[in-house]
């Protein structure tokens, strides 16, 4: 669709001055999701007890299927056909092949780890779900973190429980492996609630960012409208978990609490934004007698605190358009993500219309993401 | 204020319901009976609460506090010498669990807006208000009043059971398109899902902000089962939407249906060409970045990410308080798309307003 990209790699080659001139660009990725090449991987890091109920009563989650979600994907595992390695396991859990095909192919620097699926969050078994969480934490930095330093850790924190997320995230905040913490927009309670703010206490505490990564199983349908039937209403709806997230982070007051916070909305592209951020501060203006924490306009709290990863790169026919929305937003609050090795993939080289200038671009690809994520 | 408003039509003008007692005449003796015995006499949603800023503006509380309603809507008419103004009732219906308690409800409103609104000017026009609760009682309401041409749309919440598209709805659509009434889908709840996608937010503020994402929802499932390709002369018209979240989500959905089509086959064209022939917004509240220096310049920004100058109907939103001062459209419209907004589109998009009445 994108043929007038202007980092595809056609119009690199003025700039090429050395055989692999991609590795130059040094992109960080703020969506990237491993997988297990099956549930037995976590074993190691579950105590006996857990991992003989997870195998005897399974994950049980607030969708009611085992091993599934009720809304079928495109492909299976929602994944690029040509991700899966060839060892038989999942895309995203074969380290060679995300080398080859990913981090050397396109010159990632940096990616930010999501491991979505069976990780414990939305689990309904409150020790198993923080069992799991901390069985993915070690994997994750075991498994990956460890053998390849630019695929960066995130702490999965099972957060229905904030007691045991703040101990997972000092558990795990000390080793550098961990780039951010890890939650789900479509969480038990709005994000801003006040069960949350241990989590974001002790995010702000150490430092990370909290990515709020689309997907969840909080037992409400996307919107009070109720449930859809199709995949498709369901992707595209994602943005509306995006917009309550924000929404609930900044009237409930999380940002004028927690003022070193900063919060990245994952997978939900980000055009949505700029529009939610003038609806609030018209609301605010009219009913901030409700709302006596706040001391700032909406728009000022997301302008300091939030940032949107890319993907999927909505895609206007009048690509300015899209363009003006980044604007909006602040050029410096987009992050590049790629959402490998699923489907909806983004190609940084060719996600980018050429209305976005390619300064802009650059920047969205690899200076955003070192303002934000912890990559020491 | 930027001139004319001669001949416009206003496409969401609030008459606010009243008690059930009062509503209680209108009903039968088992009904009557019913809301008096069970004491049901205070009939308010928290999507509106009474003395909320958002629900009215205050100079107008100010000048409404005495007044009759009615003699107040007509004073507004004659100062800007509006058309119509299109009444939209949006309670006390759609809470209630029972669908037959809502239909008998549904009915009532409507009865009462004929007699008290409708009767006493041939400028005011009205939305029948749907017990969507049950489908079928939803039908008969619209066959009740399909030989008034005062009654120009039929009106559901934005929040309500299903998402609209779905099939069981399919019966309202049939009714509404045979009788020429287009569908309104207003801001509100019946608040039998949670307001967000992770549950209830602590605040009003975020209540309606939470409003557009189920205009994300109402629209993606409209297009997605197929409703348009089914009912090929039905027309939406999404009421206090916003606005401005549109172009984003229609660019994602087009995007996924791209991407994923083969699951709703029958959607056999971009979403985004889809509701541009089918899906009609009001104009207020419409989230823009605030008027200033560049204020102008934006909006003309946002208005053409709507791709067409036939999207938009002019709405005063009365009483809610969506505008300042008398500036009712958004700022440096073009005097042809002004003239569209005002009239011309609203006159397109309700063919009943063309009946002799």
């Amino acid at each position: 669709m994108m043929l007038d990209a202007p980092l595809a790699p056609e119009a690199e080659a003025n700039e090429r001055s050395q055989a692999t001139p991609r590795a130059s660009l040094a992109i960080m990725d703020g969506d990237m999701h491993p997988a297990p090449r099956s549930l037995a991987d976590l074993k190691p890091y579950m105590s006996a007890c857990w991992w003989e109920v997870l195998a005897t009563y399974g994950s049980r989650r607030r969708h009611g299927m085992l091993g599934y979600e009720p809304y079928p994907k495109s492909a299976p595992r929602a994944a690029r056909r040509d991700a899966w390695p060839e060892d038989g396991g999942p895309p995203g859990s074969n380290l060679d092949l995300i080398r080859k095909q990913y981090l050397d192919h396109y010159g990632i620097e940096a990616a930010m780890m999501g491991p979505l699926g069976v990780s414990g969050q939305g689990e309904l078994n409150p020790d198993l779900r923080s069992a799991l969480a901390s069985a993915i934490n070690d994997w994750q930095r075991e498994h990956f973190t460890r053998p390849e330093p630019r695929l960066r850790s995130g702490i999965v924190v099972p957060d229905d429980d904030a007691e045991a997320s703040v101990r997972e995230i000092e558990r795990c905040a000390p080793d550098p492996a961990y780039a951010h913490v890890f939650m789900l927009t479509r969480s038990l309670e709005p994000a801003g609630n006040r069960r949350y703010w241990p989590i974001y206490g002790a995010a702000a505490r150490h430092g990370l960012p909290v990515a709020l990564h689309v997907f969840g199983a909080s037992g409400h349908p996307h919107s009070g409208g109720g449930w859809p039937s199709y995949y498709v209403e369901e992707g595209a709806a994602h943005c509306t978990s995006c917009q309550s997230v924000v929404t609930s982070l900044v009237i409930e007051g999380v940002f004028e609490r927690f003022p070193a916070l900063k919060v990245v909305l994952v997978e939900g592209g980000f055009a949505w934004l700029a529009p939610l951020a003038w609806r609030l501060d018209k609301l605010y203006a009219r009913l901030r007698s409700e709302v006596p924490h706040l001391k700032r306009r909406p728009s000022d709290y997301i302008r300091e605190h939030v940032w949107v990863t890319t993907q999927p790169m909505e895609e206007p026919r009048e690509r300015r358009q899209l363009a003006d929305m980044m604007e909006w937003i602040g050029w410096d609050r987009l992050i590049f993500s790629s959402d490998y090795p699923h489907w909806d993939f983004d190609d940084p080289f060719r996600a980018f219309p050429t209305a976005v200038p390619r300064d802009r671009a650059r920047q969205i690809l690899t200076a955003n993401a070192k303002a934000v994520y912890r990559l020491g | 204020m930027s001139g004319d408003w001669t001949g416009a039509i206003d496409c969401d003008f609030h008459p606010r319901a009243p008690s059930p007692r009062v509503l209680s005449r209108y009903m039968d003796e088992h009904w009557r009976s019913a809301v008096e015995t069970r004491g049901i006499d205070v009939w308010q949603s928290i999507s509106y609460p009474a003395n909320s800023p958002l629900t009215m503006r205050p100079d107008w509380r100010e000048a409404s506090a005495n007044a009759d309603p009615v003699k107040a809507a007509q004073a507004t008419l004659d100062r800007f010498g509006f058309a119509h103004a299109i009444c939209n009732c949006l309670f006390p219906v759609q809470a209630f669990r029972d669908e037959n308690l809502a239909a008998a409800f549904a009915r009532a409103v409507n009865d009462w807006l004929a007699a008290q609104w409708l009767a006493k000017d041939s400028r005011l026009r009205a939305s029948v208000v749907l017990p969507m609760q049950s489908p079928a009682r939803a039908v008969e309401e619209i066959e009740r009043r399909a030989d008034d041409p005062r009654f120009v749309q039929v009106l559901v919440l934005v929040f309500g059971e299903q998402p609209l598209g779905k099939s069981a709805y399919w019966p309202v659509y049939a009714a509404a398109e045979r009788y020429g009434f287009s569908l309104g889908i207003h801001a509100g709840s019946s608040y039998h899902h949670a307001v967000t996608g992770s549950g209830w937010p602590s605040y009003y503020l975020e209540d309606y902000a939470a409003q557009a994402s189920g205009f994300h929802t109402q629209l993606g499932s409209l297009v997605c089962e197929g409703v348009f390709a089914k009912f090929p002369k039905l027309k939406v018209v999404l009421i206090e939407s916003g606005v401005t979240w549109l172009p984003p989500y229609l660019w994602r959905l087009t995007k996924f249906w791209r991407g994923v089509r083969s699951e709703v086959p029958w959607v056999d064209r971009p979403p985004e060409e889809i509701v541009r022939d089918h899906v009609r917004l009001t104009t207020q509240p419409y989230d823009a970045p605030p008027a200033g220096s560049a204020g102008a310049a934006n909006i003309g920004r946002l208005m053409d990410q709507l791709q067409s100058d036939e999207m938009l109907l002019f709405a005063t939103d009365f009483p809610h308080w969506q505008f300042d001062g008398e500036e009712m459209l958004p700022a440096g419209l073009a005097a042809d798309l002004r003239r569209k907004v005002l009239i011309d589109n609203p006159l397109a998009t309700y063919p009943r307003l063309r009946r002799p009445t």
